[in-house]
């Protein structure tokens, strides 16, 4: 992994001598750690280039080549805050491990609001409410991306984050009040490694 | 391949209706927003799957990026649809609107 990076970084960065040390020396894995940031931004906004050029002759691609890296350059601290730490690439990976389960339970949950809606006694159904639970998660990203699941699962808003985790959320009825936290917060635990 | 692009564009089409007749159904302004806010995005991820789908007919190189632009813009409507919905309710909350609770008059 840290070979490959090596090179990758030394054609889009032109870091001079980094790609002739033939050793993998404890600076070198530490640079090329450092730069691993750079060369996922990198791929990320090259490749949305090319999706949304479409265009393969040379100006473009060099035009796409100059100012993703002049993006990567800029934002470097971005996507990844903290440089360097490869628990970040880790979180991603188990994130994109956790949208299938999450486009799921988004239809399930559809399904059960498109009953709502169509069924001739509604109101007798739904019982609206706002409540309050303490959630166990910690970092700024679960919070956020457990807040955005509740919103998008069906039958629960999420009215207001704390910092320290107390989510307000309003449900729908009965059924989607009793699911949170449970499983979704099980899942997003896992997925940021705060299990 | 036709079967399964009318069908997912039906589905989407019941979603999309569900969110209307929902927001003229439910009972209150918190309510209302769950058709509104989430029945769209189930409809909008259908639709445009069945777009991006019918898209790959004539496969090559340019349909492939149609249909992955067509999936950047689930991709982003699933990011700021729940962002949306988000705001709106706090506003609610903050101006001290209470919810409908069970036995109360629709408003």
């Amino acid at each position: 992994m840290p070979a490959t990076t090596n090179t990758r970084e030394n054609t889009i960065l032109h870091e001079p001598g980094q790609g002739s040390d033939p050793g993998v020396t404890p600076s070198t894995r530490k640079r090329a750690r450092a730069f691993l940031p750079y060369a996922i931004t990198f791929i990320l906004l090259f490749s949305l280039w090319i999706v949304l050029s479409g265009k393969f002759d040379p100006f473009h691609l060099s035009l796409g080549l100059i100012s993703c890296v002049m993006v990567t350059l800029f934002s470097k601290d971005l996507i990844f805050p903290e440089p360097g730490t490869e628990g970040s690439l880790r979180t991603w990976v188990c994130f994109i491990r956790y949208v299938p389960w999450l486009l799921y339970q988004i239809f399930m949950a559809n399904l059960h609001v498109l009953y709502l809606t169509f069924h001739p006694r509604m109101m007798d159904l739904i019982d609206p409410r706002i409540f309050r639970f303490q959630s166990r998660l910690k970092g700024d990203l679960p919070l956020v991306t457990f807040a955005n699941s509740i919103t998008l699962t069906p039958g629960t808003i999420t009215v207001y984050v704390s910092i320290d985790g107390t989510f307000t959320v309003h449900a729908l009825d009965k059924s989607s009040r009793e699911s949170l936290p449970g499983e979704m917060e099980r899942r997003i635990a896992r997925a940021f490694g705060e299990e | 391949m036709d079967i399964i692009v009318v069908f997912l564009i039906i589905c989407g089409l019941v979603f999309f209706t569900g969110g209307a007749v929902g927001i003229l159904r439910f009972p209150d302004f918190y309510s209302r927003l769950h058709p509104a806010g989430k029945l769209d995005t189930g409809g909008a991820l259908l639709m445009m799957v069945a777009l991006a789908l019918f898209n790959l007919h004539h496969f090559s190189l340019a349909t492939v990026l149609t249909g992955l632009k067509i999936i950047l813009i689930v991709v982003f409507v699933f990011l700021s649809s729940p962002t949306a919905i988000h705001g709106i309710v706090d506003a609610g909350v903050r101006a001290g609107l209470g919810p409908w609770t069970r036995g109360e008059k629709r408003r």
